[in-house]
């Protein structure tokens, strides 16, 4: 058996889709007050959640390799554009604190009835329209601190893949403790029957929550 | 009165569950999960209903228009499902809620003004980074890409200081 199948069809993006969809939603991730609330350290469900599926995928395919399942260099990895990943990364980031979603979960925002999650959308497009116009002249900077092809951290370190998946596990249990710390001392993290309400009953919800803490 | 929603799973659980969907992608498909794709072919085609002789000979879009229809592509197919799956899923948890999400001392208006801007931006910053935070922070994340962990950091710590210095937009 080879893996992987490199399966680009209808049927396969239906499946994954589904599962990535129904994955975000259940973590929270269609609410726009849940996923920013990590910025202000009152819920960390994006850190812990992002970070758990790296590891389980990344372990994963690491037993794959290790069993003889799959090539070394069978999958997708992307390559470093330094600048441009860093300015991407940047911008994502800071667009994301603004308006509340990155383009996979405001699909998801979308999907769970969010108003302001379409409004996203339209200017992701306009944004995506804005680059496109701007390509040529971008170009330098497009392709310029360009890395190996496909190089990964254990090939940056020099050391063995389990290495760094040790360190990556460590790091994270510490930012699970650590975030769970900072959630309880702010009175997070965000629950659904919050994020659900209405608005006026949101307002209420928050209201009360600064009664108590007061 | 309505049925109270069901509680999110835990973003332990959460977490395996959807390393789980993007360890299935990478043994199906040899990539990752993504989003930023669809809306830069989405974009594509919008920008041919509005111009179509300048889209096919602008830079950037007009590759994805010599190929056909943008639309028709895996990353098409995988959007559909986060749909799907995130309905059934908010439905069957009673987790709907039809509104503008907004912290307590911004308006409506103020918000969708913000959700458009910050909009603008994920959408470049994505075409800058050749992906978004699904497409390079995760699937290259669990690839252990390099690309990947730089873009982390970036949007890390562009979150943390717009966040900082935009708090009342939330809080």
């Amino acid at each position: 058996m080879s893996i992987p199948f490199y399966d680009g069809g209808v049927a396969a993006g239906l499946l994954s889709g589904v599962l990535f969809g129904y994955a975000l939603e259940a973590a929270g991730f269609g609410s726009p007050r849940k996923l920013t609330a990590q910025f202000s350290l009152r819920d960390f469900s994006v850190f812990k959640v992002m970070f758990t599926a790296v590891l389980v995928a990344a372990i994963g395919m690491y037993i794959l390799r290790t069993m003889g399942l799959m090539a070394g260099n069978a999958v997708f990895i992307p390559t470093l554009f330094f600048w441009a990943i860093l300015a991407g990364g940047l911008l994502i980031g800071a667009g994301f604190a603004l308006g509340g979603y990155c383009p996979g979960t405001s699909v998801v925002g979308v999907a769970s009835g969010r108003i302001d999650a379409v409004v996203f959308g339209v200017g992701m497009v306009l944004g995506t329209s804005a680059f496109a116009w701007v390509y040529e002249p971008l170009i330098g900077f497009y392709m310029a601190g360009q890395g190996p092809a496909a190089q990964t951290l254990p090939q940056l370190f020099g050391l063995p893949e389990w290495v760094v998946l040790l360190v990556l596990v460590i790091l994270a249990a510490v930012g699970f403790r650590l975030g769970t710390m900072m959630e309880r001392a702010r009175g997070g993290p965000l629950t659904a029957a919050e994020v659900c309400a209405p608005d006026d009953e949101a307002d209420d919800m928050t209201m009360t929550a600064a009664t108590r803490q007061a | 009165m309505r049925e109270a929603p069901k509680p999110f799973w835990s973003p332990l659980s959460a977490g395996i569950v959807l390393g789980l969907a993007l360890l299935l992608t990478f043994v199906i498909t040899g990539h990752g999960l993504g989003a930023s794709g669809f809306v830069t072919r989405l974009a594509a085609q919008a920008n041919d209903w509005v111009a179509p002789t300048a889209t096919t000979e602008n830079a950037y879009f007009g590759p994805f228009m010599k190929a056909g229809n943008p639309l028709m592509s895996w990353i098409t197919w995988e959007v559909v499902g986060v749909l799907i799956g995130a309905f059934l899923g908010a439905k069957g948890a009673g987790r709907i809620a039809v509104k503008v999400e907004r912290g307590p001392s911004t308006s409506g208006g103020s918000r969708l003004m913000y959700a458009l801007i910050g909009g603008v931006l994920v959408g470049f910053g994505a075409r800058l980074a050749r992906g978004c935070t699904s497409g390079v922070g995760l699937s290259g994340g669990a690839t252990l890409a390099v690309a990947g962990f730089v873009f982390l950091i970036g949007f890390f710590a562009a979150g943390f200081a717009v966040s900082f210095l935009m708090r009342r937009v939330w809080q």
